[in-house]
């Protein structure tokens, strides 16, 4: 317990200060909230009569674990491995498990940050009322970021160098963001862009954040959205087992 | 008891083989130097020491452990430097002592472990900013801030300039005094004269020789013997110098003749490494 406090808090000062990395996953999703959010924020959704405010908010929040959990964490392990960090690391008597959990724990604690941030912004620039269903909230938090960190780590599996890092993992980020309808709602999208928007996992990350933030539902009345999510965490989490290394490449 | 046992290893990477067979056994406060080219592996065999890669067949014992299968009560004993500098770029010196010392049950103090490496003045400097000698040096810091009884020093001067890898070695030397028992590879020869107590020649996955730098330059290996007749040099390689000295200065002066340019060399560590090494 002291060990993985003690890694925590080197991981929490060691993304912090990777300057790039903090903004590419920390504050890229909220300047894309204030942006999107003054341009369409105050027009509606016909269907529904709801502002389009709060549903760019937990879209953005969507968007968050992706970039957060999933893209920043998995660029990181690249380099860190590709470095030697991580070879050296497991040569120290430090568990592998603790190291894991303690950087797991750290990508959870800045997702917070940045969804707490987005929600205060919302609530003071947009009029977005606070969200009701701040328990169901939070363990969709927590079961998203879970899910889309087991995703990073497995992806890290199938990376080879550092330098091709950013460009793979943006390459499978960024459209699936779009596609799942973080910034849009994909209802509108022609039929192929939705069929591949119904088997990704962000798709049903966003729906879930939708229901809980805009329309209250509880956690376990989106028990459908969940287990999606969840059985990606579970490939993520198989590949991350099978294909996870913590040695470079070349050595 | 010896701190590391080898025999017989072997190794290989698909049909290439790394490890032939070698074997050899460092004692307790040693300074052994593993030498050899680029790809004689050297670094396979430190890799299997450390843990980091599986063998195909002998033995290994570090600390009377097998590396393979070892847990984490071993790795509070053995400390390693790698062959590439591996830091966390964004961490100052002192802050990533201080990190790893925390892996340890009884960790040296971060603080004594920035002047054993010479970096008092760059303490709070980040990793990012330091010169490729000063990262080697942090390396090493981090290898010796659990304290270990073994440490595996991987090439630790290699790409230093001349100024850094004497720093290294007087670091090096430090260690020596400290009772570390350490395994370093190199393939510089003077390095490993400077460091090691022994020395095996590694080349092509096999040891071609073994020994004390003095042994390994003494004995065996032939004197060369270089004179000029005319315009032709000629030269000799004799294990009884003394007397094949005699016998050609004793005929030139029958003969009334200068041996020109006549001299006589012992094979220097450099030359007994380049005649084991030869393809």
């Amino acid at each position: 317990m002291k060990l993985l406090l003690h890694e925590f808090r080197a991981q929490q000062l060691l993304f912090w200060r990777n300057r790039e990395a903090a903004f590419f996953t920390f504050l890229l999703p909220v300047i894309f909230f204030l942006v999107f959010g003054s341009i369409y924020g105050n027009s509606t959704i016909t269907k529904e009569h709801l502002r389009a405010a709060p549903f760019l908010q937990a879209g953005m929040i969507g968007y968050g674990v992706a970039s957060t959990a999933f893209a920043g964490l998995a660029i990181s392990v690249v380099v860190r491995r590709e470095s030697g960090v991580l070879k050296r690391v497991r040569g120290t008597p430090l568990p592998p498990a603790v190291y894991v959990l303690a950087v797991l724990l750290s990508t959870f604690v800045v997702f917070l940050i940045e969804a707490t941030t987005i929600i205060v912004i919302g609530r003071v620039l947009f009029s977005v009322p606070l969200p009701d269903r701040l328990l169901s909230l939070f363990f969709a938090l927590v079961i998203g970021s879970a899910s889309f960190a087991a995703l990073g780590l497995g992806l890290t599996g199938f990376v080879r160098s550092a330098e091709g890092s950013s460009a793979v993992i943006n390459f499978v980020y960024l459209p699936m963001a779009l596609i799942s309808g973080t910034f849009f709602t994909p209802r509108d999208y022609p039929g192929f862009l939705r069929a591949i928007a119904d088997v990704l996992p962000l798709t049903y990350f966003t729906k879930l954040l939708r229901n809980v933030m805009v329309r209250d539902h509880h956690l376990w009345s989106e028990l459908g959205s969940l287990a999606v999510v969840a059985l990606w965490g579970v490939i993520g989490a198989i590949a991350a087992v099978y294909r996870f290394r913590w040695q470079p490449r070349d050595g | 008891m010896s701190t590391i046992v080898v025999r017989d290893l072997v190794k290989s990477y698909g049909s290439n083989e790394a490890l032939r067979g070698i074997g050899f056994t460092i004692e307790a406060g040693e300074v052994f130097g593993l030498l050899g080219p680029n790809g004689a592996g050297k670094t396979t065999t430190v890799e299997i020491l450390e843990g980091y890669r599986k063998r195909d067949g002998g033995t290994v014992e570090v600390l009377g452990a097998d590396p393979q299968t070892a847990g984490s009560a071993w790795r509070e004993q053995v400390g390693f430097v790698l062959q590439s500098s591996s830091l966390y770029p964004n961490l100052s010196v002192s802050e990533s002592l201080r990190l790893f010392a925390g892996y340890y049950a009884a960790p040296r103090d971060p603080d004594e472990v920035v002047e054993l490496i010479g970096l008092d003045e760059k303490r709070d400097a980040r990793a990012r900013t330091l010169s490729g000698g000063q990262k080697r040096r942090l390396d090493l810091g981090l290898a010796l801030v659990g304290d270990p009884t073994v440490l595996f020093l991987d090439e630790p001067t290699t790409g230093l300039d001349p100024g850094a890898r004497r720093a290294a070695w007087d670091t090096v030397r430090g260690l020596r005094a400290l009772g570390k028992t350490v395994l370093l590879t190199t393939h510089y020869l003077d390095e490993a004269e400077q460091l090691a107590d022994r020395v095996a020649v590694l080349t092509r996955g096999e040891i071609v020789s073994e020994g004390t730098p003095a042994e390994l330059t003494g004995g065996a290996v032939e004197t060369e013997i270089r004179y000029r007749v005319g315009s032709d040099e000629v030269v000799e390689r004799t294990s009884e110098p003394t007397r094949r000295l005699h016998e050609l200065t004793g005929e030139a002066l029958e003969r009334g003749e200068e041996l020109d340019a006549l001299e006589v060399r012992r094979p220097t560590l450099e030359d007994v490494y380049l005649e084991l090494t030869d393809e």
